[in-house]
């Protein structure tokens, strides 16, 4: 079970990132605009010439 | 008109050489124009971003200073079919943003560290009854520990400032008891590590910590969603006026910018944006969004005229001063102030279960240790099963009963074409038996129409209203409304104060005044038959003919009050408008109690009298006279056409020409309230079942654990009925309806 003491901080660790991640993307500004985003995902003005 | 509009107190300049101007827009409704508005104005050179937010339907443009003016930026939106409506954020609507962002925070915390705590918890249950060493399990509360301090410290901020300053000011509220809960579960389960126990509450806290924070973060997201609608709203209705300058210019500004002192040019058929006092010009005024009275009111030099006032037929130069003494406005202020002093603060249905609750769970757990020490148990087995109650009691499902339901129901309402001034509206609205109307602009619509087109024949009204296009004049706007033409005639000439006369296929066509159109003797014969409608004729060449103009009914009025009445609830009108004007609407509406030429004090006296006979009452009314009587009432709703004053004054507000939101309102809130009740009832049935088992020493924290997120999710579910079944679409009401005021631009 010596396994234990270092995977359990490696998934500590995972989960932190995924919280790092989510603090970023909100002083990003990514959840200002929620319903917007859902309807960006649509347009296609990255191909525009 | 080739004048423009002063947008520049809306910009803001940043140092590096870039302005930025925020607007509200009007008319999104699909994703397409996103990609409209952002790619049209990036087609204007120097335009560095412009960037549509979707939700709140705000758009910020940011471009290189002094390339061009902030209106045409508004132009080049008009052009691509939006109006636009510059915007300033109010301090409270940044406050709400940054607290949702707070609670945002702290609930992704508590989500985080519930999610590796319960991982670690469950890994512990289950070693526990089988073959975990001890060293392991230690580790594995150790970890918890080294977990959950730093969360609930930075996530249990919420609930410790609002618990601290509540004991400050010498009072409970919900958060006391969560507070205790939280820190004796925390203590105590720190102590059990340090002394290798086999149990903790680690989990049990942070889970409930995540679930009071969805509560409260849904709670916050309703108000601010209230307020964004709220604001855009207001600045839909932002005003603009003709300020004349030192030089005699005359400049078009935005009637924020407008200060005391200044004088302000007003011409026929403009809404008067300021109060103040005539300096020049005489003219009538329309003061019925003012005090209710559809008669016009003559005005000269030195006459005062208030903010909301239609001008009629002569231009005024008007001294703008700040409420004067002894005037309309003031008194209503000062009524204002004291119906919102003596309106006995409505305690919420949540914050009356509180106060029960505390001393209740907090005796329960008392008791379960003395009672337990009592047997023969030792004080560290007793303190254990006390905290156990206390967590399992802790106010989880009550946190989410009202917050989950409240915002569901703000959505139906949403859909209804109603935008809720306060979150603690449904409640008042749901116990409301009598329901007090004013006349002018509630019942009836805010805009005049044509009440005889029957009676004309269909060429003669067309012209009519086609020519009407070309004047300025309001009882010709209520004509133009019949246009299906929509160009107007070329050449027309309006004579000011008479009418507006062109050539259309060699004969001169007129409309305006009788006397204009020599039409007397019709126009006579013909306004005997409604003695309170106003009269205009219209000629061309031989042919003659006479409309009538009034206030209408809104269409669906009668249908409402019937309905209403027949749901039993006691309707009435206490209108500001003359008698003589009062009694035929409400004979048509079949309203039996009614008074007419109340001022804003005979109305709060009304409803007083109401009051006192234990009957709790919803005024809606949309008059700046009604203003005090909706902030008397228990509850209130204005029209989206009401005066600014009167809106800020409702508990909500609801869009379009029908009355038929009234009634969705309190239908909606009834629904919402029920659920509600029903909602605490689960949450005292779970603590029914709860308290006794964690009493006796049954409740483990898996069993918290199972009965905490199982009575939450019951419910949230439950809260979901809200939404009811999904009405007729009412996409109309939604977007089409919302008519600006914007005069003279």
């Amino acid at each position: 079970m010596e396994v234990l003491i270092y995977l359990v901080p490696m998934a500590l660790l995972l989960g932190l990132t995924g919280l790092a991640a989510f603090m970023w993307s909100l002083k990003n500004g990514q959840y200002d605009d929620v319903q917007g985003a859902a309807v960006r995902v649509l347009s296609d003005d990255d191909i525009r010439k | 008109m080739a004048e423009t509009l002063d947008l520049s107190i809306y910009v803001t300049r940043q140092g590096d050489g870039t302005a930025h101007l925020d607007l509200a827009i009007e008319g999104i409704d699909c994703a397409a124009c996103i990609d409209e508005i952002e790619g049209g104005l990036c087609r204007l050179p120097e335009i560095l971003d412009a960037r549509l937010n979707y939700t709140n339907h705000r758009l910020a443009v940011e471009w290189r200073d002094g390339a061009f003016s902030p209106t045409q930026v508004v132009e080049e939106l008009g052009r691509l079919g939006y109006r636009a409506h510059p915007f300033r954020a109010k301090l409270v609507e940044e406050e709400e943003t940054r607290r949702a962002r707070w609670l945002l925070k702290c609930l992704a915390v508590a989500g985080f560290a519930s999610m590796n705590i319960m991982l670690l918890a469950v890994s512990v249950w289950s070693g526990n009854v089988t073959d975990i060493t001890p060293e392991t399990r230690d580790f594995f509360h150790w970890l918890a520990a080294l977990i959950a301090l730093p969360a609930i410290a930075y996530a249990g901020q919420p609930f410790f400032q609002s618990a601290m300053s509540a004991l400050r000011n010498g009072r409970t509220n919900m958060d006391v008891p969560i507070v205790i809960g939280i820190l004796l579960a925390l203590g105590v389960s720190v102590f059990e590590t340090i002394n290798s126990a086999e149990h903790t509450y680690f989990d049990s806290v942070v889970m409930l910590l995540f679930f009071l924070l969805c509560g409260r973060y849904l709670d916050q997201a309703m108000r601010r969603k209230t307020r964004a609608v709220a604001g855009n709203l207001a600045s839909f209705r932002a005003e603009v006026a003709h300020r004349i300058a030192d030089n005699g210019e005359i400049v078009l500004m935005p009637t924020a910018a407008v200060k005391t002192g200044d004088r302000v040019l007003v011409r026929p058929g403009e809404r008067i944006a300021v109060d103040g006092i005539v300096l020049s010009g005489s003219s009538d005024v329309d003061e019925s969004l003012v005090t209710g009275e559809t008669a016009h009111r003559a005005v000269r030099a030195d006459s005062q005229v208030y903010a909301g006032s239609m001008n009629h037929n002569g231009t005024l130069t008007v001294r703008v001063t700040a409420a004067g003494k002894g005037t309309l406005l003031d008194e209503v202020e000062r009524l204002l102030e004291n119906a919102a002093a003596a309106k006995s603060r409505y305690v919420q249905l949540a914050d009356r279960v509180a106060k029960i609750y505390a001393p209740v769970v907090h005796t329960a757990a008392a008791v379960t240790a003395l009672a337990w020490i009592a047997t023969g148990a030792s004080v560290h087995d007793a303190l254990l099963t006390a905290i156990a109650v206390l967590i399992i009691t802790c106010p989880c499902a009550l946190a989410l009963a009202v917050p989950v339901v409240q915002v569901v129901a703000s959505g139906a309402l949403f859909r209804a074409g109603v935008f809720l001034n306060a979150g603690d509206a449904f409640e008042r609205l749901a116990k409301v038996d009598t329901i007090v109307f004013d006349k002018t602009g509630t019942l009836t619509l805010p805009t005049m129409s044509v009440t005889n087109a029957g009676d004309v024949a269909p060429g003669q009204l067309e012209a009519a209203s086609r020519l009407a296009l070309s004047s300025r004049h309001p009882l010709a706007a209520a004509v133009a409304q019949m246009a299906h033409d929509r160009r107007p005639y070329d050449a027309v000439t309006e004579e000011p104060g008479q009418g507006v006369r062109t050539i259309v296929d060699g004969m001169e066509m007129r409309l305006g005044s009788p006397a204009f159109c020599g039409a007397q003797d019709i126009a006579e014969q013909v306004a005997s038959t409604d003695p309170m409608a106003s009269v205009i004729a219209f000629s061309w060449g031989g042919e003659r003919s006479v409309l009538l103009v009034r206030q209408a009914l809104r269409p669906d009025a009668a249908a409402v009050v019937q309905n209403l009445r027949e749901q039993g609830f006691d309707c009435r009108i206490l209108s500001g408008d003359r008698p003589e004007a009062v009694a035929p609407i409400a004979a048509m509406l079949g309203i039996a109690s009614w008074r007419g030429g109340c001022k804003p004090s005979d109305k709060i006296e009304a409803l007083d009298a109401l009051k006192a006979e234990g009957r709790r009452v919803l005024m809606v009314g949309d008059g700046l006279n009604d203003a005090p009587a909706l902030a008397a009432a228990h509850v209130s709703l204005s029209p989206i056409s009401a005066a600014d004053l009167t809106q800020a004054h409702a508990d909500a507000v609801f869009l379009g020409d029908r009355l038929k939101p009234v009634q969705d309102t309190i239908d909606i809130a009834r629904r919402a309230h029920r659920l509600m009740r029903q909602n605490l009832g689960i949450a005292l049935v779970y603590n029914l079942i709860a308290v006794p088992l964690a009493f006796l020493g049954f409740v483990t924290p898996l069993v918290a654990a199972l009965a905490m997120s199982g009575s939450s999710t019951l419910v949230t579910l439950n809260a979901l009925r809200a939404r009811g079944r999904i009405a007729e679409p009412r996409s109309d009401a939604a977007q089409s309806h919302v008519v600006p005021v914007t005069q003279g631009a």
